[in-house]
Parts: structure tokens; C-alpha cells; sequence
């Protein structure tokens, strides 16, 4: 394990839940994980199981009401973030810790020129001119390659293509050269070829800048070819954590493993044609009415009597491989 | 090749862009810009390409859902393309479609048993108890309970809805289904359940799917053929193990390196296109791809490649796989 002071991200116990009609739930429960420097670190699993809301709740962004961040501790460069005050969390977002989301139209100013969104972003937490904050602007366009960048600058959002846009947002995202950034799908939106674009753009520029990375995706294609280490999420809880070659040699969590079976391959030579895939039977939990034990348990195939009476902690199975299952033994030997 | 249920012959669909005050016309999209295929009988043809290729206007044309500015479309060997509504009509019950959305795609006043029912009611086939016991039994063929015909859409989650539409498509026993992003917005788990039942279907049905997806390992799994589409024209089409063994055309090549493998140990992401898809209303002239293209010559920028067999019915539009036939 790496030590201290290469840590950029230390989350504890994070605890995130979301009071509504229907009840109170847990979106994001009991949650703990680090980031390094340079590092990847990439949490998978599919909607509602508390990536999004895990990112929201890092950047203190999660909606209050319904939602509260109720225990655990954000470590940022050593400073709690869920111990700040308005004004000076306002200081280290988009500045120490910054995010780009899925659909880069809904989170740019539309009626603001793309060069001018990148100099606000910087002069809000840089004590610099007008001049220099726009020759910033510029630099950070030519960064994330975006041709003509003093050109592009001038340009409002909707005369950008989708993948220009998403550049855009990377290099508003990047300008203050933040420690840790967060990309929420940050390619989900995008054609193939131009996610492909974006995160060969991605990794280039973490890796000139030293900054640290959660990404949060659906695609386990994405994480296999981005991230050093993953965590997996279902229904609000980390089900299971491990490097990323570790993960995909062996996954410890009937989840992952139903995940991983359940994604048709490209190319498909040697699997005979329309070959059925893998399904997980069942649908996601509701996270209002969620099982005393563990929350794969009805759709498990392995599941025995204690998985529905009591949740299973997260136990290594060595270099800081982590699964919650009571069954992880048997999932190994399953392969 | 089995016998041939839907053949489409240089079809268009162009839109005029219009602007100023006099509304002029200054410009035309070419959505789809002479496209040419055949679907046999049980069959799958996969329909693959990025947003705004036209592959979805394809899908529309053929079901008549939008009027195909020239070309052809023979279903069963009749010429549909000019069939007035009318007319249309019988045949309308042997195509279906299949929508990406199923939260949009279903009335949310309707119950589940009435969306099924509906198609079943407006062509006269069944009524009263009659159509109660089919649509229970349409619940059946697609995974859902018939006691939850009484549930109105919002009860059920995305994968249960895409259910009711295929049940929906099913009702009229048709032999073509346009399943258009029909998994795109659902999630894996669900995705694979969803993959599973239209192959069943198709397996005890027999009828043939014109499927259409961004996600090339969808298409790949489930498709026998499968056609590549690039700003409005289909640049190569061949049996499924073919295309992604041997893909010929650069922007197929490019597409399947774009894809990123769920291995870790696999090469790394390599992107061999840059920059973006040109826009449709005023497409590159020549090969519309030589913008991007790896491979690009001077011939390019002026000539059209055509469609030309490369053998095995494999079929590439690219000035480079003429005579020698390979472009690696």
C-alpha cells in the first residue's frame, strides 16, 4: 500500500441518504475508498446504485433537501471537506477537486462564450487579470486539442459538436490544475470513436498533470481500459473492490461476475452466432425497501440462508482485494 | 441465403434546410443518401453506425414511418414505396417496431393489457374475452406475469416496459420487427435479459429483425449480417464473423478499435480516427469518409466509391479495396 502522502482522496464511512414520500434511503452506504496521485480509480455498477450521488456527495453538491451527507469524512489533500463551511468549500471546488458530467450541453452556460466560461472559472480562485486569465483559456483549449483554440474560444457552446463540448468541459474542468477530478459518464453521451478520442485525452493529460481520477461509468469495457483500480456498487454499498487486472481475473462477487457474463463481446469470431448471454435475473432493488442481508441475494444463484438474514462484511482476499460475500470462495471456484 | 422478406433499392430521404424569412431553401440534409440491402427470411441484419448516420431514418423509411424521397422498398416482393395509407394498411401488420425509449413509447393513461391489446382491437382480429386470453398470452412469451395486464407503465421498471413493447410488436404475428437502440437504455444486467428474449422469440417466430444499435457488441451479438453506416450510406456489409474478423473499410477498422475491451490485458484504447463526424447537409464530396480517413488518396475527395462485392458477399464501398482488395 502507498503511503500517506501520496493519498489525494481518503473517503471514510461515507454515509448519503435521501429523505422522500416513500421513506428514507440509503444511496450511498457505509463507503470507503482512496485515491492517489496520477490514480484511476473507477466505480462501476449500474443506475441507482449510488455512483452518481457518491461523486455528488465528494464535490458537497448533493441536493439538501432530500438529500444529506449523514456520517463518514471527504479527505481532500488532508482537509475534510464535509468539515467546511460554504464559502470555503466554494474555494476548493473547481479548484482542488472539479467534475465533468455526462451531457456536456446541460452543464455549460449556453449563452456565454466557451472561452469566457474557462477565464470565470479561473479567476474565481486565481487573483490574475482579465488578460492573463484568457491566455489561460486559450492554452487550456489547445490542451485538450481543440484546433484553432483562439478561434474556439469566441465560440458559444452550440456551435461546438459533442466531443468538442466535452473537450471544453475537461479543459474548464482542468484550468486550475485541481487535484483530484471527477468524471461522472463522462463519454456515455458520445459516439465510439469520439469516446475513444476523449479518453485517450483524459489518460494524456492525468498523466501531465499528476492529477487523481474517479470515473464513474456503466462500461466495463471503459474501466478495463482506463483505471488501475475499481470498485464495484450495487444498491448504495461497495460490493466489492480490487485492482483492475485482479478484477477481471478473478472476480470474488457473484455481482461482478453476473456483470461481466452478462456484456456481449466485440469481435465476436469464435462465439457461435446469437450464442445467449449470461443474464442477471431480476431488477435492481428498490433502495426504500432494501433486504435485512445482503441486496444480491434474490437474484444470486449462490445464495444461501445467511445471505438473507445478514449483510457480509468486506473481506481481503489479499492485495487489497476486496469482496462482501459470504460466498466469495465458492464464486472462485464457480470460475 | 434464405428467401428474400424485405428488399431496399437505392433508397433517399433527403431534408431541405430552410431559412430567412421567405423560408428558401439553403441547404439539404442527406439523411440517407442511396442505401441498398435485403433481409431474408428469419434473418438478422444489424444496422450499425454513429449519431446521425441516417441508420434510424432507414429504420423509419422502411415501416413507411417517414416518406423515403426516392428508392425502393419490396416487402414479400411487393413494392410498398408508393402504397397509399390505405393500402398500406394490410401490410403494416406484418412490420413492427421497437423504439429505444420504452418510457416514451408507452401511453402512461393506458394499462399495460390495453397498449398490448390495442394493435390487436384496430385490425379487427380479437375482442372481449378473446383478446384478454392473447394478450395474457403475449405477457407470457415475454417474461411478465398476466395478472400484471391491470398496471399502468409507471409500475413497471425499463426492462419490464421494453417487454410490453415487444409484446405490443408481437400481438400482430408480423414477419419483420425494426428494433430500433431497443437495449441502449437499459442497463447491462437488463440489457442481457432483454438480448436473450428477442432471440427466443425469433428462434420459435421465425420472423426477421432489422436491428439497429450504436453498440457494436449488441449488433455483433445478435445480428447474422451486419451493415456499417457512414453519414447516410452504408460503407460495408457481411456476414457477422466476417465483418468483425476481417473488417475491410478504414471507418469499420476505425469503429472496432474505438470499442473498449472489458480486458485489462488487451491492447489500450487506440483511436484511429480523429476529429468528428462531418455534418450531413453538406457531406464531403467523394468518399464521405475521406476526411478521417487513415488512407485518404486525391481520388478519393472526387470519386464515389460504389458498393462492390469482395467476395462471400462481403461488400465494400472504398476506392481501396478495388482489384487487390485490402486496405491493412
Amino acid at each position: 500500500m502507498a503511503d500517506k502522502s501520496d493519498l489525494v482522496l481518503e473517503v471514510k464511512n461515507l454515509k448519503t441518504v435521501f429523505f422522500t414520500n416513500s421513506g428514507l434511503f440509503k444511496a450511498v452506504d457505509d463507503l470507503s475508498f482512496s485515491v492517489k496521485r496520477g490514480e484511476t480509480l473507477a466505480i462501476v455498477g449500474e443506475s441507482g446504485c449510488g455512483k452518481s450521488v457518491t461523486a455528488l456527495s465528494l464535490m458537497r453538491l448533493v441536493p439538501d433537501p432530500p438529500g444529506r451527507i449523514v456520517g463518514g469524512s471527504v479527505s481532500l489533500e488532508g482537509t475534510d471537506l464535509l468539515a467546511l463551511d460554504e464559502t470555503q468549500m466554494r474555494r476548493v471546488r473547481g479548484n482542488r477537486i472539479s467534475m465533468i458530467f455526462q451531457e456536456p450541453m446541460t452543464s455549460l452556460n449556453p449563452v456565454m462564450r466557451i472561452g469566457d466560461q474557462i477565464v470565470e472559472a479561473v479567476r474565481l480562485h486565481r487573483n490574475i487579470s482579465a488578460k492573463q486569465a484568457q491566455n489561460i483559456a486559450v492554452e487550456m483549449l489547445r490542451l485538450v486539442r481543440i484546433p484553432e483554440p483562439a478561434r474556439r474560444a469566441r465560440e458559444y457552446p452550440h456551435q461546438l459538436s459533442g466531443g468538442m463540448r466535452q473537450r471544453a468541459m475537461i479543459a474548464m474542468a482542468l484550468a486550475c490544475r485541481p487535484a483530484l477530478l471527477i468524471a461522472d459518464e463522462p463519454t456515455t453521451a458520445l459516439d465510439v470513436t469520439i469516446q475513444a478520442q476523449i479518453l485517450a485525452l483524459m489518460l494524456d493529460l492525468q498523466k501531465e498533470l499528476g492529477t487523481g481520477l474517479v470515473l464513474i461509468t456503466h462500461d466495463l469495457g471503459v474501466v478495463a481500459q482506463t483505471a488501475q483500480r475499481v470498485i464495484v456498487m450495487y444498491a448504495g454499498r461497495k460490493v466489492e473492490e480490487a485492482s483492475v487486472e485482479a478484477l477481471f481475473a478473478s472476480p470474488k462477487h457473484p455481482y461482478t461476475r453476473g456483470l461481466m457474463a452478462s456484456i456481449p463481446a466485440v469481435p465476436a469470431s469464435g462465439v457461435p452466432a446469437q450464442a445467449r448471454l449470461n443474464e442477471i435475473p431480476g431488477t435492481v432493488p428498490s433502495l426504500v425497501r432494501l433486504p435485512k442481508g445482503c441486496a444480491f441475494a434474490p437474484r444470486c444463484k449462490l445464495a444461501i440462508k445467511r445471505c438473507e438474514a445478514e449483510y457480509p462484511p468486506l473481506a481481503d482476499w489479499g492485495g487489497g482485494h476486496l469482496a462482501a460475500c459470504w460466498r466469495a470462495e465458492e464464486v472462485a471456484e464457480v470460475a | 441465403m434464405t428467401a428474400t422478406l424485405l428488399e431496399v433499392t437505392d433508397l433517399k430521404k433527403h431534408y431541405p434546410v430552410r431559412a430567412g424569412v421567405l423560408r428558401r431553401q439553403v441547404g439539404t440534409v442527406h439523411a440517407v443518401d442511396g442505401v441498398s440491402f435485403a433481409l431474408g427470411i428469419g434473418e438478422t441484419l444489424g444496422l450499425v453506425g454513429e449519431s446521425g448516420c441516417g441508420k434510424s431514418t432507414v429504420a423509419r423509411s422502411v415501416l413507411r414511418l417517414v416518406e423515403p424521397t426516392s428508392g425502393q422498398i419490396r416487402l414479400d416482393g411487393e413494392d410498398i414505396t408508393h402504397l397509399s395509407k390505405t393500402a398500406l394498411r394490410p401490410h403494416r401488420r406484418s412490420m413492427q417496431i421497437v423504439f429505444q425509449d420504452p418510457f416514451a413509447s408507452l401511453n402512461p393513461r393506458m394499462t399495460a393489457g390495453d397498449i398490448v391489446g390495442e394493435p390487436l382491437a384496430v385490425h379487427g382480429l380479437a375482442s372481449g374475452k378473446e383478446l384478454e386470453t392473447r394478450v395474457a398470452k403475449l405477457f407470457e412469451q415475454v417474461g411478465l406475469r398476466p395478472d400484471q395486464m391491470r398496471n399502468f407503465p409507471h409500475q413497471f421498471s425499463g426492462g419490464q416496459r421494453q417487454r410490453i413493447c415487444i409484446a405490443r410488436a408481437l400481438a400482430l404475428e408480423p414477419r419483420l420487427i425494426v428494433c430500433d437502440e431497443p437495449v441502449s437504455a437499459l442497463d447491462v444486467s437488463i440489457q442481457a435479459q432483454v438480448i436473450n428474449l428477442l432471440i427466443d422469440l425469433q428462434r420459435q417466430h421465425g420472423f426477421s429483425y432489422l436491428f439497429i444499435a450504436h453498440d457494436l457488441a449488441v449488433v455483433a451479438h445478435i445480428s447474422h449480417r451486419v451493415a456499417v453506416m457512414y453519414l447516410g450510406r452504408i460503407v460495408e456489409i457481411a456476414d457477422k464473423d466476417e465483418l468483425f474478423r476481417n473488417p475491410r473499410h478504414p471507418y469499420t477498422q476505425a469503429l472496432l478499435a474505438s470499442v473498449p475491451i472489458a480486458n485489462p490485458l488487451a491492447k489500450k484504447l487506440t483511436p484511429l480516427v480523429d476529429g468528428d463526424v462531418p455534418s450531413p447537409v453538406n457531406p464531403p464530396s467523394g468518399c464521405a469518409f475521406h476526411t478521417r480517413c487513415r488512407f485518404a488518396m486525391e481520388r478519393c475527395k472526387t470519386e464515389r466509391p460504389a458498393l462492390v462485392d469482395a467476395g462471400d458477399g462481403h461488400q465494400v464501398a472504398c476506392l481501396l479495396n478495388e482489384g487487390t482488395g485490402r486496405s491493412q
